[in-house]
């Protein structure tokens, strides 16, 4: 026989469970963002050196004396190359998802359903170590054998990355598509629509809010991912000039100096800057998703 | 009698193994407005739906006998559903405007069939709103969503933009069956304008609407079409006797 058990003494133990959880949640959430901060503002308050020219100079030579025009440590290539190489994911990848999410819900919901989204959802537990041995095997020697140039590329990284991101935004997506009632469909098909008005004029429009969530996020996973881009960008400190040029992410570089440089360094210390300034772009974008996108999904 | 606009003739629809609807025959005056009435699950939204063949989306259904829209068979082989649609316009149960501006909502129905000159969209947007009764309501706001109306208007939204494709037939699907007496009022009001034009069939849970808005009413039960007749008398003195069990409220 089950033993009774004090209801009341119950309550108070899942409470304070689940209290106890989410105090662990917030607490790192702070103390990482209070970590991060102090290493990454000190670059500022203990070594002078202005915002300006920490986000809009492109002269990276944090080694070099001061007696030489050193040092200087410039992150405008790092920052350009994150967000162009995301930039670029993402324009390939959205108009993708879009499609796979229509096939997915719209246009053939057996097959789509059965192997294409779990085939998608596959994709989202690969390694991204996995990506980019990929990328550096099959995708870097192809680029410079068939395209030009060294094969290490912004080209390579935004295609790997833009395979990386897909599941994302396509089950965002799929989700909104899916939420929406049946009755808009069948209003446009009522009003004589062909199948594809009502998607692209109707099913498409209304699940926007899902569309902008998706891309967002997708993004932030482009912005913050290190390795497989690392592997196959060739991490030159230039800005880069055409998609063949190898270029530098803000991610790279924090993975491939961070074990190289004394603790406390101006270098070290750069490193952290970089890092908080990821740490407040994924905080825009979370903004971003959870103001921007509930608002403009209500009322226009 | 007057023209008629839809017959239907020996008419079975089967959802899987489900005999949804047993041969029935029927014939749709023009410029009248016709109820279908019955408890849930008489097969009278299932019937709704074969006439601009709506029930071609859910899978497993077959539908045999013939609809003759002004003497051509719905259903023949090179029938072009998406013109048909355009000929036989619905509304649904519940108001399902697009979630976008009100002109947008309007518009969209001509922009689909080929308009694009602004002059001319402006004019069937107002045209439209006016015939719905409610162009005097959301003159001012034609350009903000259609979710933020209430749900009335949105109906009425749903019908103005049924208007606007210029159908010849209206089938509504217990158009007020989400929305308060007044708005239901303002809607029953409206059939009333609208019959003049267009051929409605209405179908509906609430026997004083039927009595209120139709000349000619149709009674269902389990997937048989019972008894059809001028409404008057079919709620007077009906024919059958599970008719008068209906409509006195012995079940239902």
């Amino acid at each position: 026989m089950l033993k009774s058990i004090n209801p009341a003494g119950s309550e108070l133990l899942g409470k304070s469970l689940a209290t106890g959880a989410a105090l662990i949640a917030i607490v790192s959430t702070i103390t990482i963002v209070i970590f991060i901060s102090i290493k990454g503002l000190s670059t500022f308050t203990a070594y002078g050196v202005s915002i300006k020219e920490f986000l809009f100079s492109a002269n990276w030579l944090p080694d070099r004396p001061p007696g030489e025009g050193g040092p200087q440590v410039g992150v405008l290539a790092f920052i350009f190359g994150s967000v162009i190489v995301s930039m670029l994911a993402v324009l390939l990848s959205a108009p993708l998802s879009v499609t796979c999410a229509v096939f997915i819900v719209e246009i053939a919901p057996f097959w789509g359903q059965r192997f294409l989204q779990p085939a998608i959802e596959l994709l989202a537990g690969i390694p991204s170590v996995v990506y980019g041995y990929i990328g550096l095997s099959v995708l870097v020697p192809f680029i410079r054998d068939n395209i030009g140039g060294l094969g290490f590329s912004v080209l390579a990284g935004f295609l790997v990355l833009s395979v990386m991101i897909l599941p994302t935004i396509v089950s965002i997506l799929t989700d909104s598509l899916k939420s929406l009632p049946r009755e808009y469909k069948e209003a446009a098909l009522a009003l004589g629509s062909t199948r594809w008005q009502a998607i692209r004029l109707v099913l498409i429009p209304a699940a926007r809010s899902g569309l902008v969530t998706g891309v967002v996020l997708g993004l932030a996973r482009a912005f913050g991912e290190a390795l497989a881009v690392q592997m196959v960008i060739g991490n030159t400190r230039k800005i880069p000039t055409s998609i063949l040029d190898p270029v530098i992410t803000l991610t790279s570089a924090i993975t491939m100096d961070m074990g190289n440089t004394p603790m406390g360094s101006l270098w070290n210390n750069t490193l952290w800057s970089m890092g908080l300034f990821l740490l407040l772009m994924s905080f825009f974008f979370i903004l971003v998703v959870r103001y921007g996108v509930r608002k403009g999904g209500i009322s226009r | 009698m007057a023209q008629v606009k839809i017959s239907v003739s020996n008419l079975n629809l089967h959802y899987g193994d489900f005999h949804a609807l047993k041969n029935v025959n029927l014939e749709v005056e023009e410029n009248q407005v016709t109820a279908l009435i019955g408890p849930s699950g008489c097969g009278k939204s299932t019937f709704l739906r074969t006439l601009n063949r709506m029930n071609d989306l859910i899978e497993g259904v077959k539908v045999d006998g013939e609809i003759l829209l002004d003497g051509q068979n719905i259903y023949r082989q090179e029938e072009d559903v998406v013109s048909l649609r355009k000929r036989i316009g619905m509304v649904f149960q519940r108001p399902n405007p697009f979630p976008m501006s009100v002109y947008d909502n309007i518009a969209y129905g001509p922009r689909i069939h080929g308009t694009k000159n602004k002059r001319k969209l402006d004019e069937i947007v107002e045209k439209s709103l006016r015939a719905a009764v409610l162009w005097d309501e959301v003159q001012d706001r034609l350009y903000k969503s259609a979710l933020g109306l209430s749900g009335g208007q949105q109906q009425r939204v749903c019908i103005a933009r049924l208007l606007a494709v210029e159908p010849e037939v209206l089938l509504m699907d217990e158009p007020t069956s989400a929305l308060d007496p007044l708005a239901t009022m303002k809607i029953e009001e409206l059939i009333q304008v609208l019959k003049k034009d267009y051929t409605i069939i209405i179908v509906t849970h609430n026997m004083q609407q039927a009595a209120r808005v139709s000349g000619v009413t149709a009674f269902f039960l389990n997937g048989d079409l019972i008894e059809y007749g001028v409404t008057e008398s079919i709620f007077t003195k009906p024919t059958d006797k599970r008719t008068e069990d209906y409509i006195t409220g012995r079940f239902g």
